[in-house]
């Protein structure tokens, strides 16, 4: 249980969530069940003060805080809405969140978690107990000891192997039924063989049964099995937690009033209404209102967009200034999901043409075990002609060069480096994404959310005059627009008291208008203004008659990406820029981290093509996006990394969710992965000695079941500290 | 030797509490939430008398 301690990542609600837990959680996605995200509880006092708090709320039935997955689940009548819950918690100090139960099925990955682990303390117990027995033979009981010694084990051993090696069972029947060889064949072949040899020398009261062997090798093999299994578990159902926080709702306006229903349950036609500051829920078509629109995740590009009557939006976009009506042209079923799922084909079948190293090294390890195996009974019965002992020995080659220490190799690293890792805030979500990641020499970027906060910053505040910018912030303050925010904090920072004004209102699409004693002040786009075009992100304030005074903006940087830039040169990658936004931005962020690659104004289409010629000329690229106009390229790339403030779709197609703001832990991502794969290779090693030193021993019939009991343990238990060297 | 015919099923009736004893703990989602039940016995909430 030490891992939980430790599982406390980068201070970001959505991660500080996840769990780092023995089992997932059971999400009860019953009737009237509200699941909640607390990222700040922390104690028993907030336990208590939480579950009272939602006790006393009049139709909650009953709550309960899961304190390692920092979520609480409400069971409530139906009339008792989330948003309620929320205030209630926020009332007493809790920041919370709304979950989507929907989304955290969990219950299948635990179902499979708990399956492995019974397996695991099934073949656990019975190994015990047979070593236990096995030391009693090995220390020289014989004759009719001995032999009641190896019928008791036997009756252990086989129901136990019958049970618990089923997995490995299964997967060799699946390879070989399609006439491949994977590491569960020599696995199964080992299992069965030991056992059933050991069950035959048996009833010929032989002096040598392997019982515990079998039982061990499944043992150790489960164990990796397990800890590869928790490792994937908990980077999904982090993901999974990330993407329940967008609960997927839309308000329609119906026939009676306005009502919050599920997007799964528009139809083609509906009237949803998008409030100032929300995502539009659908693809659409905007009805009545006005308003600027972020296409910022979709497109890349920082300037927000007028949208008026007949403007056509697509699901993912923010409305900025005003209210919109929007007819659903494509419901959520149709069109998000249906765009996902293709996506996640094209990224799945992208990463399977990659070949672990585990599955290289099966694909050496599995032939020639078999073969040396043969020669051994061939050669000794050549040699000897018993066939009972040339078979003993061929199944005592089988044994020591068991996979158990291949089979750790691999999990025991990956476990140790993704929990490394998620402390400092990376989800690694795919099983080779580490091995593929150690490989990378080429890393591209986005701009927009990924180098950017996607969030701008006026430039050179200090360039205006303080009546100018006070007149500004006072027209700013009553607005949502990020570019108003934008200029209202950088008046704070100077100080500036706003200007009093008359008449405030706010045009939606165009700009704020007010009176100043007497004269028309107007802050809003160039064009309401007769500004002339710009290619930055500006805003323009007219005060009277005066010509219009610019106000410039930049993106503001992530923290962590200047650092993160030169280290990554430092190691001696090719560093890239693609973005969709215009030349002037793209241009200016460029030199201000110091990437020399950029290429602006890349539709989704061209970054692919600009990731498959470098990969065509033998670059590994690592792609780190965040917009939809990414996930093309981040399921293209040879590994892919996205922000947690993705849009899901990029999210799910990247291989490495960063779940905090700073980019800087990448540059140790990278560093940590190539030690990963030294330390798997290390492992190869380690085991590939003790076999050149067993296997002579073995094939000379010099083999005891207590030299293969020592091997395996030995072998299994030097790869598994090396593996811990990682932390 | 005899002692072996008692011996044997006594440990291995010992050894199998202790896993009948796993499942049931594993059976009743006793792992599920393994900080805050670490928390919770601090609670004094029902110190005097058992939760309704």
């Amino acid at each position: 249980m030490a891992m939980v301690e430790h599982a406390r990542p980068a201070a970001c609600p959505a991660c500080s969530v996840t769990p780092m837990a023995e089992e997932l959680a059971q999400v009860d996605a019953g009737n009237g069940s509200i699941l909640l995200s607390l990222p700040t509880i922390h104690c028993a006092g907030c336990i208590s003060t939480v579950e009272r708090g939602l006790s006393g709320i009049p139709g909650v039935r009953s709550a309960r805080v899961n304190l390692t997955l920092k979520r609480a689940s409400v069971d409530a009548a139906s009339n008792v809405t989330a948003d309620k819950l929320v205030e209630a918690l926020e009332g007493l100090g809790y920041p919370a969140q709304e979950l989507d139960p929907g989304v955290l099925s969990s219950t299948a990955t635990e179902k499979a978690g708990r399956d492995l682990l019974l397996r695991l303390a099934v073949a656990g117990f019975a190994m015990m107990n047979v070593m236990l027995l096995s030391v009693s033979v090995w220390s020289g009981a014989a004759d009719a000891t001995r032999d009641m010694f190896h019928w008791i084990s036997a009756a252990i051993a086989l129901p136990t192997v019958a049970f618990s090696a089923q997995p490995f069972f299964r997967n060799a029947l699946s390879a070989l039924s399609v006439r491949r060889l994977n590491m569960d064949v020599p696995i199964s072949l080992a299992i069965l063989l030991a056992t059933g040899m050991s069950l035959y020398e048996t009833t010929q009261s032989g002096h040598h049964a392997y019982f515990d062997a079998a039982l061990s090798l499944t043992f150790f093999l489960l164990a990796g099995r397990y800890l590869d299994f928790r490792t994937r578990a908990v980077a999904r159902s982090a993901a999974e937690e990330l993407a329940a926080l967008e609960v997927p709702r839309a308000t329609r306006i119906g026939a009676g009033g306005d009502e919050t229903i599920a997007i799964s349950d528009l139809a083609v036609g509906d009237i949803v209404r998008v409030r100032p500051g929300g995502r539009v829920p659908v693809d659409g078509i905007v009805r009545a209102g006005s308003s600027e629109i972020d296409r910022s995740v979709l497109t890349g590009e920082t300037l927000p967009v007028f949208a008026g009557p007949n403007s056509v939006l697509s699901a993912g976009e923010v409305n900025l200034t005003g209210p919109l009506q929007v007819e659903v042209t494509a419901a959520g079923a149709d069109s998000s999901l249906h765009r996902m799922a293709e996506l996640v084909a094209v990224a799945e079948s992208a990463k399977n043409r990659y070949t672990s190293l585990a599955d290289r090294a099966a694909a050496i390890y599995a032939p020639g075990v078999h073969l040396l195996a043969l020669f051994a009974f061939i050669g000794w019965l050549i040699a000897s002609g018993d066939a009972r002992l040339s078979l003993n020995i061929a199944v005592a080659v089988l044994i020591i060069t068991c996979p158990c220490a291949l089979g750790l190799a691999v999990p025991a690293v990956s476990t140790a480096a993704s929990g490394r890792l998620f402390r400092r805030g990376l989800l690694i979500k795919h099983g080779t994404a580490l091995e593929r990641l150690a490989e990378v020499d080429t890393v591209v970027f986005d701009k927009t959310g990924t180098l950017t906060f996607g969030q701008p910053a006026l430039r050179d505040a200090d360039a205006f005059d303080d009546h100018t910018l006070s007149v500004a912030v006072a027209l700013a303050e009553g607005s949502a627009h990020p570019l108003a925010q934008a200029i209202v904090r950088a008046a704070k920072d100077r100080a500036v008291v706003p200007a009093q004004l008359d008449h405030v209102t706010e045009i939606p699409g165009h700009g704020v208008e007010a009176v100043l004693g007497g004269k028309t002040v107007r802050l809003g786009r160039g064009e309401w203004l007769g500004a002339p075009a710009q290619h930055d992100t500006t805003a323009w304030l007219k005060i009277g008659g005066e010509s219009p005074v610019c106000f410039a903006f930049d993106d503001s940087l992530r923290p962590g990406a200047e650092p993160l830039i030169r280290a990554l040169k430092a190691q001696g990658k090719a560093v890239h820029l693609l973005s969709g936004d215009a030349t002037g931005p793209v241009e200016t962020l460029a030199d201000k981290v110091g990437i020399d690659d950029w290429k602006a104004e890349l539709l989704p289409e061209d970054k692919v093509a600009v990731l498959d010629a470098l990969s065509a000329d033998g670059a590994r690229v690592l792609m780190v996006g965040d917009g939809l106009n990414d996930t093309a390229a981040l399921a293209a790339a040879h590994v892919s990394i996205a922000p947690a403030s993705a849009l899901d779709a990029a999210r799910v197609a990247s291989d490495v969710v960063l779940l905090g703001e700073d980019l800087e832990p990448l540059s140790d991502a990278l560093t940590t992965a190539k030690r990963a794969t030294r330390r798997i290779l290390e492992n190869f090693a380690i085991a590939a000695c003790y076999n050149a030193i067993a296997i002579p021993i073995a094939l000379a019939g010099f083999a005891t079941p207590l030299a293969a009991a020592l091997a395996m343990s030995g072998s299994s238990i030097m790869v598994s500290l090396n593996a811990l060297r990682l932390r | 030797m005899e002692m072996l015919i008692y011996l044997i099923p006594i440990s291995l009736f010992l050894g199998g509490l202790g896993l009948v004893a796993f499942l049931w703990a594993l059976k009743n989602r006793q792992y599920e939430d393994p900080d805050g039940d670490g928390q919770r016995i601090l609670n004094s909430d029902w110190d005097d008398h058992p939760k309704p």
